[in-house]
């Protein structure tokens, strides 16, 4: 599935995300819901710089695992980061969200970005003629 | 009418409080906070200002950007 359909389906699911930005490690921008190019790739830096932040909050002692998802909630809203694998994306929420939804809804739609392409089908094999061992009479 | 006083008093002694706690528990909820999710199953709640504040401050750009 492309990022535009993900992106499509989790509008149709979640109605509680009022926009998202699915981006790279890196802040490359793959898809978004955001008419302006160069505001999906602001959120998508700021985004990524909250990232950064968030991983200097892990425990060293703990061994810690890495990044897997944060929310901030604010007066005028929610701003959930959710990864999978290189893949992120950062949605934003009205107040008081259904946070466990909502981070339900954005991982599935991260997981539905990486859904592969059904393989071609193989062409069937070609059988190998039968080989014939002519028997001999060893007595002959 | 003397114990009926007393009555109204508790009731509205009572009432008082439960708003409170209402209250409180609603404005708690409100709270600006960021809550941090490792993949070890582990989370981070930062609730104190000098804590929380430079990912609130980024969250409140992400907030404006997205309109």
């Amino acid at each position: 599935m492309d990022a535009a359909a993900a992106l499509e389906r989790l509008r149709d699911i979640s109605s509680q995300v009022r926009t998202a930005v699915i981006f790279e490690r890196g802040g490359q921008v793959v898809g978004s819901t955001l008419a302006d190019e160069e505001r999906e790739k602001r959120v998508a830096e700021e985004a990524e710089r909250l990232l950064a932040e968030a991983e200097r909050q892990r425990e060293p002692a703990d061994g810690g695992g890495e990044f897997a998802q944060l929310e901030i909630a604010l007066q005028g809203g929610s701003v959930f980061v959710v990864r999978d694998g290189d893949r992120l994306i950062a949605a934003t929420t009205p107040p008081e969200p259904t946070v466990g939804l909502v981070f339900y809804d954005l991982k599935s739609c991260l997981r539905e970005l990486e859904t592969p392409v059904a393989p071609k089908k193989r062409a069937p094999a070609k059988r190998k003629p039968a080989t014939r061992v002519k028997k001999t009479d060893a007595k002959s | 009418m003397r114990s009926r006083n007393v009555l109204t008093g508790m009731l509205l002694g009572a009432g008082s409080v439960a708003g409170t706690v209402l209250f409180r528990r609603r404005l708690a909820r409100r709270r600006e906070r960021v809550d941090i999710y490792f993949g070890d199953g582990s989370m981070v709640s930062l609730t104190k200002p000098d804590e929380a504040e430079p990912l609130l401050r980024r969250a409140r750009q992400i907030l404006e950007l997205a309109g």
